[in-house]
């Protein structure tokens, strides 16, 4: 087998230095009723996609605030050339067009009152397909594995995940972490038993103080509901697949991030500012939290799966990777690396971490993930209160 | 006697079976870095990914993987039985 050190990545180097792996022109509605002026675009012009999503009217507060970084981030994802924005109004259109204005990317607004839908299509359509051009001519450039940021998550976990898949990706973490890579982690409430483990990978007391204060609001969060998680945390996937507590699940859990240090706790969809292993505060629904690293700048993510979570995301490749024989077996279709050697001793950490590393390096280089290929276009707000 | 049963730390209550096993079946217990544990006979079928519990387990009893707590027994559980939802319950979010 080919070495991944021996692959040479090429990326897409974007105006703000940030490198992106993929090279989408976006068609991004601010809101629920501007969906389908969006897919219109998306119709009419090759190379462009769409970003449907039901959200975006009358949120209010940090609600709002979480939707407008979601949507601001998704468009500032280096994986994204040049955006165009359709909102209701002008106002929030322009908030977001601003949003991702700062990166240097070509982004357009247009708001569909006092034009109706058929004239804002045809409009957006006609800046889509000057996107479209100056996109479809941008090289790819030589880049290097670092300057590509990284996110995990696991779903649909079971013990194979904790035995297996999510120590290789712990082990892939810890070499980039060395090569000054910047990662991102996450899953608030499914560290439960396990918080300990990262509060001592802290970088600071400070960064410490912040982790445990977001996974306590969590905790209060959840236990004010006075429900019992049973079968939603752990999931019924993952009961069916041997895993009895959330104790046990946050154990095998936290195997993912091997013994990189925390540098920093973010806000969901929260762009970190610097290199190394960041928590972002969100939720373990796998849709949803791949969508909040996608928003905050994460360009490619590493996903292990126990029984077979089949989530993608439009943006941000996802790498699905699975050490349950039978999951490999019957949902072959969905995984990118077998690491069912593992649970038969024969490979060990090292040798999966190479497996994995070599897939990141041909996905980076354009292979699609099967998670692309099956069209697995997942774009979900992370919803923390309903709207006004 | 190939393996049959992965633990985290040798000191575990319980291991997890990497095939379906049957009532019955003596298999062998290693480590995820292949260093043989112990041999164990099966009280109960435990399907693939499930755990197993190493020795005998009294109701009431913190239960270790991970070398960590990872909930209580529920009821009283034998040397080589299935250790699930149905005898271990969790120690947080109890209602």
């Amino acid at each position: 087998m080919t070495s991944y050190k021996d692959i040479p990545l090429t990326g897409y180097r974007r105006e703000n230095g940030r490198v992106g792996i993929r090279n989408h022109v976006l068609i991004l509605p601010v809101d629920d009723i501007s969906n389908a002026a969006a897919e219109g675009v998306a119709r009419l012009i090759r190379g462009t996609i769409a970003l449907p999503h039901p959200y975006g009217r009358l949120q209010f507060g940090a609600d709002l605030d979480l939707t407008f970084r979601t949507l601001i981030g998704t468009g500032r994802n280096p994986n994204v050339a040049a955006v165009v924005v359709i909102g209701i109004e002008p106002n929030w259109t322009n908030f977001i067009v601003d949003g991702i204005a700062q990166t240097g990317k070509p982004v357009a607004g247009f708001s569909i009152e006092r034009y109706g839908d058929l004239k804002t299509i045809e409009m957006a359509s006609r800046k889509a397909k000057e996107f479209v051009h100056f996109a479809s001519e941008l090289p790819r450039v030589p880049v290097e594995l670092n300057e590509i940021w990284v996110s995990t998550k696991c779903g649909e976990s079971d013990t194979t995940s904790g035995l297996a898949s999510n120590p290789t990706v712990g082990r892939v973490f810890e070499r980039l972490e060395a090569m000054g890579s910047t990662l991102i982690f996450g899953e608030t409430s499914e560290v439960t038993g396990a918080e300990d483990k990262i509060a001592e990978r802290c970088v600071t007391p400070a960064v410490r103080e912040k982790f445990l204060q977001t996974f306590q609001a969590y905790q209060d969060f959840i236990n004010a509901q006075d429900a019992d998680l049973m079968g939603s945390q752990p999931t019924q996937g993952n009961i069916r697949g041997g895993l009895s507590t959330i104790e046990e699940k946050a154990l095998g859990n936290v195997e993912k991030i091997g013994r990189c240090t925390v540098q920093s706790v973010l806000e969901p969809a929260e762009e970190p500012s610097g290199p190394g292993l960041h928590f972002m505060d969100s939720s373990s629904a796998a849709a949803e939290m791949v969508t909040l690293c996608c928003a905050a700048g994460a360009a490619l993510h590493l996903f292990t799966t126990g029984q077979g979570n089949i989530i993608g995301n439009l943006i941000e490749p996802v790498i699905k990777m699975s050490a349950n024989p039978l999951t490999v077996q019957t949902m072959s279709e969905h995984i990118d690396v077998d690491l069912t050697g593992l649970l038969r001793i024969e490979i060990n950490l090292d040798q999966a971490a190479d497996k994995v590393m070599e897939m990141m390096a041909r996905t980076i280089n354009g292979r699609l993930t099967s998670a692309e290929a099956l069209r697995h276009d997942e774009f979900v707000i992370t919803k923390l209160y309903r709207s006004a | 006697m190939a393996h049959a049963i992965l633990i985290h730390e040798k000191e575990d209550d319980v291991g997890v079976a990497v095939r379906d096993l049957k009532k019955g079946e003596e298999v062998g217990v290693v480590t995820l870095e292949g260093e043989f544990v112990t041999y164990l006979k099966l009280s109960e079928d435990v399907p693939l990914g499930h755990k197993v519990a190493m020795h005998a387990i009294a109701e009431g009893k913190e239960i270790s993987e991970y070398g960590r707590s990872i909930g209580k027994a529920t009821q009283a559980i034998a040397a080589g039985g299935h250790v699930h939802v149905h005898n271990i319950k969790t120690l947080r979010w109890s209602k």
